[in-house]
Order: structure tokens, then sequence, then C-alpha cells
């Protein structure tokens, strides 16, 4: 990480505590500053298109709230008052401790204590997450990791189309709950049945401990998602499927059936029935758009620059090459991708149609991001979908801009997704309805 | 007095000013106890986030419009960054001013720098501050993890300021220092006391420091009439118009937990005297408020002129008001001051407070005069309340809220969707420029008539939510998990 960063937008490990706030009557336990919890629910679920506070997030999160004399004397028997605390005051099912920079500078044995009172059994684990080992989208694997390795129990059998997602990540990526349950549809019209984990309908703690009864794994991200993937096949004998591109749009998600159709042996009749009839309505609906997308009057942007996590960022750019026809310029990736995955991203981006591939940069610094898009911009109306770090930007190269990756302070995301059929959709509305009004004067 | 400003630390709150963060009882026996100096801080056993000091700091300087932050930590120190960019645009807005991103560069301290130190990652971060933002200052904010491996902060800024020509000010908020987040108010106070204010070249009679955050236009009109010249300081002003802060020929402020340190510091060593009086909510503090300005700049009868007219303006207003609110039950929970000057507001709309939690309980203030003490002015104009020092534990507010079960909860930095949950209509009261002075009173009782007119939200949320305490706790009392030490 030799990166210094304007314009953050991962925070740090410890934002994994966002992870088991999106799981059903889980409680987070912070051993950590005062000021941690609540810095990193303003900057992920607040700036994250208002998330809300949830069933126990933001202020609700108990915290040891360490200060100088934990420091000095060591903070373990606050820790165990604090789990004590909890366990009488807090309504919950499950229970993860997060350690911090200060507990784990300071050394405390955060594993023993959590162990007392695994012994007597209550359902609890412990992630490390000091902040300074990464950023959030790492800390989301620690503590998978964790409950993968602390709680789950090898399953009695296997359930045949029972399929674990690990995919957009939770109360991180602003679109993750409307983008889980977009994936579950999908996959229930092929005859699967999938466990999302996380959010409305997630199935808490028992969905959590369904995890290794499931046939496979399906892995839906360049990367992210991966090592859990991997630890649950050494583990419990599961297999995964590795599928790197986020579906967006009709070209990706027919691929993606038909990906998971083959790798799940279902019925190809079936898998083909299903794209026809999906296709069939999105492209009712993308046929609707011709007459806007050939307007020029109002500067219709064909061209794109990208500026996300490396999730968005391909499956976003997979969509416009390849359903609308855009150009790509140049994309940026912003989180902290560990070094070995930066090569078959490369290769992605490198393919992104037959004949048509775009540079990247790994980049966690915002102001050089704004630097070598303004440096580099010539030439008609591009696109600018980022975060809302870019409006300033997007202006001064007169791009369109749409927040579609966190932070998004300038937009409300409830339910609404890019993935899928229906998603694809979505952003169509999204950046024409953008061009329209920006059009019209607002 | 402990203003020290040889020192690159501002002294601790609890030490400087005796702040307490845990107390339950009511207002007149915090007072009585504060006096005969028998007040002892509670830690609890259990307990929720709070916030760190440099969550204030952020608050003061993040929001200057020409100078520099550079947070000296693990990216995750800015991981409210990105929401404080919206707070920050949002009030350039609302004051014409030019709408940007703020200035903000954090050094990314990784594992490796924890062993082996971060001064190269602080020195490049603060150059490229110089070269990305052309900066009239530069503030360097420390983290727990940049204080817990001993980088030289101060040492490192010090150089700084003499390779870049420009002030380079060492702002020490690590958020393990303290419980007492306020004190990040005083620790930016401190940076900019030492680092941008310069002595005065003459004395401007006319001119007075404000330090507020976007409050601007309620003061503006009342001030044009007394001629008076504000000078809107802190959050959203530019170093310019803090470099001679020293020249004003007063100090008043919105809150005295945000500029407490900033105004005694002045007092105390530019003669510039802060008004001693309660923040100007409500119509008693107003007014006395504002005879405390005509008695410092000798306008006393155009004072009088003043709030005649002003009252007159606000009293059909006012009268259609209290129809409506009379007799509805509050809570408030907010930081100390601010919390009695909304309590007080209250009172002019003749609603009923079912209670308060402050976070914070100063025992003195940095100019130690009683007439700044807004708790006493509430007491005596309008009697005594139930009240606890909470440390924005939301679990304690949410336990009196179940116990209470107000007409309207008025939350501040506390998300009040807790209160909606339990079906209690309640707003975020914000840095909105809606409730200063006689003006500002009836915006807020329009706002607090809009938020429980029709409960219908309120209620629908709370038949749709579980909160995430058990039976056990709502059948306890709030303040169960205080222990009885002092521990401050």
């Amino acid at each position: 990480m030799l990166d210094v960063i304007q314009e953050p937008r991962h925070a740090c490990a410890l934002g994994a505590q966002q992870t088991v706030v999106s799981i059903e009557r889980a409680i987070p336990i912070i051993h950590a500053g005062p000021g941690c919890g609540s810095k990193l629910h303003r900057g992920m679920s607040q700036a994250g298109g208002y998330q809300g506070v949830s069933y126990a997030g933001a202020d609700a999160i108990p915290s040891s709230n360490l200060i100088e004399k934990d420091v000095v004397f060591g903070g373990t028997d606050k820790l165990r008052n604090l789990i004590e605390g909890t366990l009488k005051v807090m309504d919950g099912d499950f229970f993860v401790v997060f350690t911090s920079c200060v507990s784990e500078i300071i050394g405390d044995d955060v594993g023993n204590v959590v162990g007392e009172f695994r012994s007597k059994g209550i359902p609890i684990v412990y992630a490390e997450t000091a902040g300074f080992k990464g950023d959030a989208y790492l800390g989301h694997e620690l503590v998978l990791q964790s409950i993968i390795e602390q709680h789950l129990q090898p399953a009695e059998k296997k359930r045949k189309g029972f399929v674990n997602i690990f995919s957009s990540v939770p109360r991180h990526d602003p679109f993750w709950e409307g983008d889980l349950n977009e994936l579950r549809r999908l996959l229930a019209a092929v005859g699967l049945d999938a466990n999302i984990l996380f959010g409305f309908s997630g199935g808490g703690i028992k969905a959590v401990e369904a995890i290794p009864s499931a046939e496979f794994n399906l892995v839906i991200s360049p990367y992210l998602g991966l090592q859990a993937a991997q630890l649950l096949e050494e583990k419990f004998g599961t297999p995964y499927l590795h599928y790197p591109v986020l579906p967006v749009g009709g070209v990706e998600t027919s691929k993606f059936l038909r990906a998971v159709g083959e790798y799940a042996k279902l019925s190809p009749a079936l898998i083909e029935s299903v794209v026809a009839e999906k296709e069939n309505e999105f492209y009712h609906y993308m046929v609707r758009a011709a007459d806007l997308l050939t307007e020029f009057q109002t500067e219709l942007p064909k061209s794109f620059y990208i500026i996300n996590d490396a999730a968005y960022t391909l499956g976003i750019s997979k969509f416009l090459v390849n359903d609308l026809g855009h150009m790509p310029l140049h994309q940026y990736i912003t989180e902290d991708v560990p070094e070995e995955h930066r090569e078959p991203i490369r290769g992605y981006f490198a393919e992104l149609a037959p004949g048509i591939s775009s540079e990247i940069t790994f980049t966690q610094d915002g102001g050089l991001i704004n630097e070598d898009i303004v440096r580099r911009h010539k030439g008609r109306r591009p696109l600018l979908l980022g975060s809302s770090w870019e409006i300033d930007l997007a202006k001064e190269i007169n791009g369109l801009h749409l927040s579609v990756g966190i932070p998004v302070i300038d937009r409300l995301i409830l339910h609404h997704s890019y993935l899928g059929y229906a998603g694809g959709l979505n952003l169509m509305e999204d950046i024409y309805g953008r061009v329209l009004s920006a059009s019209r004067g607002y | 007095m402990s203003i020290n400003l040889s020192e690159p630390a501002v002294q601790l709150r609890e030490l400087r000013l005796k702040t307490i963060t845990g107390y339950s009882g009511d207002a007149e026996h915090l007072l009585g106890c504060t006096k005969t100096g028998t007040l002892q801080n509670r830690e609890r056993s259990f307990s929720q986030c709070g916030s760190c000091g440099a969550d204030q700091v952020m608050n003061m300087l993040l929001t200057l419009q020409d100078a520099a932050v550079v947070e000296h930590g693990p990216a995750g120190c800015g991981g409210d960054i990105p929401f404080r960019n919206g707070g920050f645009r949002t009030g350039n807005r609302r004051l014409g001013l030019d709408v940007h991103n703020v200035h903000y560069i954090n050094t990314n301290l990784d594992e490796k720098d924890v062993i082996y130190g971060g001064a190269d990652k602080l020195e490049k971060a603060i150059r490229e501050a110089r070269r990305r933002f052309d900066p009239k200052a530069i503030f360097v904010t420390t983290t727990c993890t940049s204080a817990i491996i001993g980088d030289d902060v101060p040492g490192i800024c010090d150089e700084m300021e003499r390779e870049l020509g420009i002030p380079v000010a060492a702002t020490l908020c690590e958020g393990f220092r303290t419980n007492i987040w306020a004190t990040g108010f005083d620790s930016a106070s401190h940076s900019i006391l030492r680092k941008i204010v310069k002595p005065p070249r003459k004395k401007q009679e006319d001119l007075i420091n404000v330090i507020c955050f976007t409050h601007r236009y309620h003061y503006e009109d009342v001030f044009r009439q007394l001629g008076l010249r504000p000078n809107y300081i802190v959050p959203f002003s530019t170093i310019g118009q803090l470099e001679y802060i020293s020249e004003a020929a007063a100090t008043a402020q919105y809150c005295e937990t945000l500029g407490s340190y900033l105004a005694a510091g002045l007092e105390e060593n530019y003669g510039v005297p802060e008004i001693k009086a309660p923040a100007p909510f409500g119509i008693a503090a107003s007014d006395e408020y504002l005879r405390e300005i005509g008695r410092m700049f000798h306008k006393e009868k155009d004072v009088e002129k003043v709030i005649a007219s002003e009252k007159e303006k606000i009293a059909p207003q006012l009268e259609d008001l209290r129809k409506k609110l009379s007799g509805k039950t509050a809570f408030v929970g907010a930081g100390g001051p601010l919390a009695y000057s909304i309590m007080g507001m209250l009172e002019d709309f003749d609603m009923k407070l079912t209670g308060g939690y402050i976070w914070h309980h100063d025992q003195r203030f940095d100019n130690d005069d009683p007439r700044l003490d807004v708790l006493s002015f509430h007491v005596k104009h309008f009697g005594n309340f139930p009240l606890g020092v909470c440390n924005k534990q939301s679990f304690e507010v949410v336990n009196a809220l179940n116990h209470y079960k107000p007409d309207l909860y008025i939350s501040r930095h506390m998300s009040p969707a807790w209160a909606i949950k339990l079906g209690i209509p309640g707003f975020l009261h914000g840095i909105e420029p809606s409730e200063m002075l006689y003006e500002g009173l009836i915006r807020y009782g329009e706002l607090i008539y809009h938020t429980i007119a029709n409960p219908a939200f309120a209620k629908n949320i709370a038949r749709h939510s579980k909160l995430p305490y058990t039976d056990w706790w709502f059948e306890q009392d709030a303040f169960t998990f205080l222990g009885g030490e002092a521990d401050a």
C-alpha cells in the first residue's frame, strides 16, 4: 500500500463489522477505540446510499471504546465485561467480536476471551481486523474466514440444488441487497436455491450454519469470495464455481446462466428456455429505448470511464460494451486488490468483447484518478460512472456523472440493483434519465 | 486558566473542565454537586460505539475552505470522510460558497508502517496536500495508530512548515486519548490559536467573531440592526478569516462545547472578550444574549429596540405554534449546552419536557463565568427536570424513550431512527440555520409541528421494526451499567 489516499472509499478491515450487521439478528462487538464503529457506519452505510442503522448497526454496536489506561494496562477485562453486557442487553442470535488497530498493537488476547464464552455454548466468534491490515473488502474476507473456521460444522448431507452465493459485499457495495436478491431470483428461475446469507430474507444464523450443506459455492466476482470458497472446499469438500463477471444486462446474464447451468449439470433445455424468456423481456424494453439512444441532440455519451471496485467496473464495462455499444476509455479500480489477482483482472479487461479492450489503473487515491482523467480526456462527452467524489470532475470534463459505487451521498439506494436482466434496464434508465435531466436544464 | 499554547497537545477536558460522561439524576442535583465539587464520574461496564476526538476535529478543520487536512493513520480513520464531504458540500451550497470536495489526504498506514514507522508517508502526504490543494494551511491530525507507534508528528510538521512556507499544524487527537470526544473541538481550536491566529494590527471595534456552523443568516439581520460586523469563523470559514480574529471586539458562539476553548484563548491571549451569555435559542436566552451584547458595545437602547421589534414580528406565529404544540411532551438527547438551548425553545412553545440526556457534562468552562452556564440559566427560568449524562450511548437513550414515551424526540449526533422504531416521531437536530434568535424559534417550531402533526410514518416504522434489545433491558433502569467509582 504505497498510495496515500485522497477521497477515501473502502475504509479499513474493521469495516467487516458491516458484514455482520447485514446478517439477520447478528450482533457485531468491536474491541476498538471510541470512534471506529461510528466512523465506519457513516462512511459505509450512510455514504453508501443511506442504508440506515439496520438491526444492530451504527451506534447500537457494542464497543469497548478503548482509552489510554486500556492501552497501558490492556483491555481484556473490559472486553470480557463488554461481552457479558452484550449478552444481557442485546437481543441477538450470533455474535462476532472484532479486533482493531489499538487492540492488536497492545496485544490483547481476544481469542482467549472469546473462547471462554464459546466454551459455555454461546454462538460467538472473533475476527482479527486491525484497520492497518487493509481495506474493508479484506475485512469481509477475514470475517467470513473466521465464521467458517470457528463456527461451521460439517453437514450431515449435501442438499442438491442448494448454492451459497459470494458476490456483492454487504453494506459496502451500496447495491448489495438488491444484487443478492436479484441473483437469488435468477438462480431460482433455473431451479437453484440460492443461500444469499446477508440482508433481506438472508436467513440469519440458520443460513450461515447451512453453508456446509450446499451442493456447491458460487463466487460471482473477480476475486472476492474466492478465499471463502477455497476454505469451504478444503474444510467441507464443497466444490465451487468462480464466475468473475457480475452479470449486468442481456448478453452477460445469459452467459452467466449458461455457465451455471453447465457447471451444475442442469438441463440445457431448461436453461435455454429461461434465457429465451428473460431475453425476450429484456430486449423488448431495450428496443423501446432505441429512439432516445440515437438522438444525439442530448449530448449522448458513447464512451466511458468507470471508477469503482473491480467487480462493478468489470460488470458495468461488459454491459456498456456488449449491450449498448459504448467504447471504453480508461477504467480505475479503487480497492486494494491483492497483487495475485491483478493480472487476471487486467486479462478480463483485455477481452471485454472481441477486439475491444480497456486499460485499467489500480489505485486507492482519488486525487491521482482526477488528475489522470483531466490529463487524458479529449473530445466528446463521456460517461463518468463512479462515486459522489466525481461530481466536480464530471463538470470539469463535461462528463455525464452517475454514482454507482461507494461513496453514494447523492442517491437513496434501497432495493435498486444493476445485476441481471432487470439490472441492465435499471442502469439504462438511470444513465439516460440523467442525460435527459441534464439536457433539460436541471 | 489552562490554555498553554507552547505545547502541541491540548490539555484534556476531563482535566481542564472536570468533564464527566456518566450521571443519573436531575438538573438541580447535578448543578448542586458541580458547585460543591462532589460530582464523581461514573464509567460503564457495557458500552456502544462512541465517537473520538478526531470526529470533532474534522467538524472544525475539514470544513475550512482553503486549508487541507492530512490524517496520519490507517485508511479506516478516514472512514467518515466520504459522509463528511456531503455535509461540507451541502453547507457550502447553503452559504452560497463554492461547492467542492473536502481537501483531505489519509496516509494509509499499513502493517509495515506499524513496525517501521510512518514518517516518510506523512511527509509525502503533506507535500501532496500542498501540491494538490494549494492550501493556505495544512492541519495534520493524529490517530490511535500513529500515536501508539510513536511517530513524531509535531516534529515532522515543524520541518514541513519550514520547507513549504505555510502553517503546518500538528493537531493531536488520537482517539484513545479520551472518551470525551468534545475534546476534539479543543484540539482543533488549539491548533488554530497556535498556528493561524496572528497578533492584532489594530482593534476593529465593530467586529464580532461568531463561532458557528451554517447559522449566519440568523445572526446577520440582528447584527446589522446593531451596527456590528460579524465574522463567522471556524466551520466553513477561510484561513484569512481566522488570521485576525484577535482584532475583534468580542466573540459569540453557537454552543459553549464547540467554542469554549477558542473563545477563552482569544480572551486570554488577545483580550477579545467572550459574550458572557447563553447562546441565543428561545426567547429568554436570546433576550439575555442581545442585552449582554448591548452592555459590551454600549448599545443598550438599540438592543431593546431590536428585541421589541423582533418579538413583535414573531408574536402571531408564536401564538399559533403554542396553540398547536402546547402540552406535547418531548425528550432531548444532545451535547450539554445545546440540549439546554433546545429545551428552552420547547418552553416557549409551552411543551412539556419529560427529560433529557446529554453526552457529557463540563463542570466548568474555559472562561469560567457563571453567565455561560446554560443549565443554570434553564433551571432558573424554567425549573428542574430529569437529567442523565450518557456519553451518546444509544441503549441508554432507547431505554429512557421507552420509559417516557414522549410525543417527540429531538436528537443531535445520534440517529433518531431508534426512536422512530419505537413509534416516537423525532428528528436529527442538524446544522440547518433554523433555530437561532427570534425568527429561528418560529422555524424550529414549524419543524417540530411538521414532525409530530402526522405521526403516520413513525407508527408505520414501529409496526414493522424490532429493536436490538432484550426484554430484560427494557425492564432495567437506563443507567444500570454505570459503576460507582470516580474514574475521570
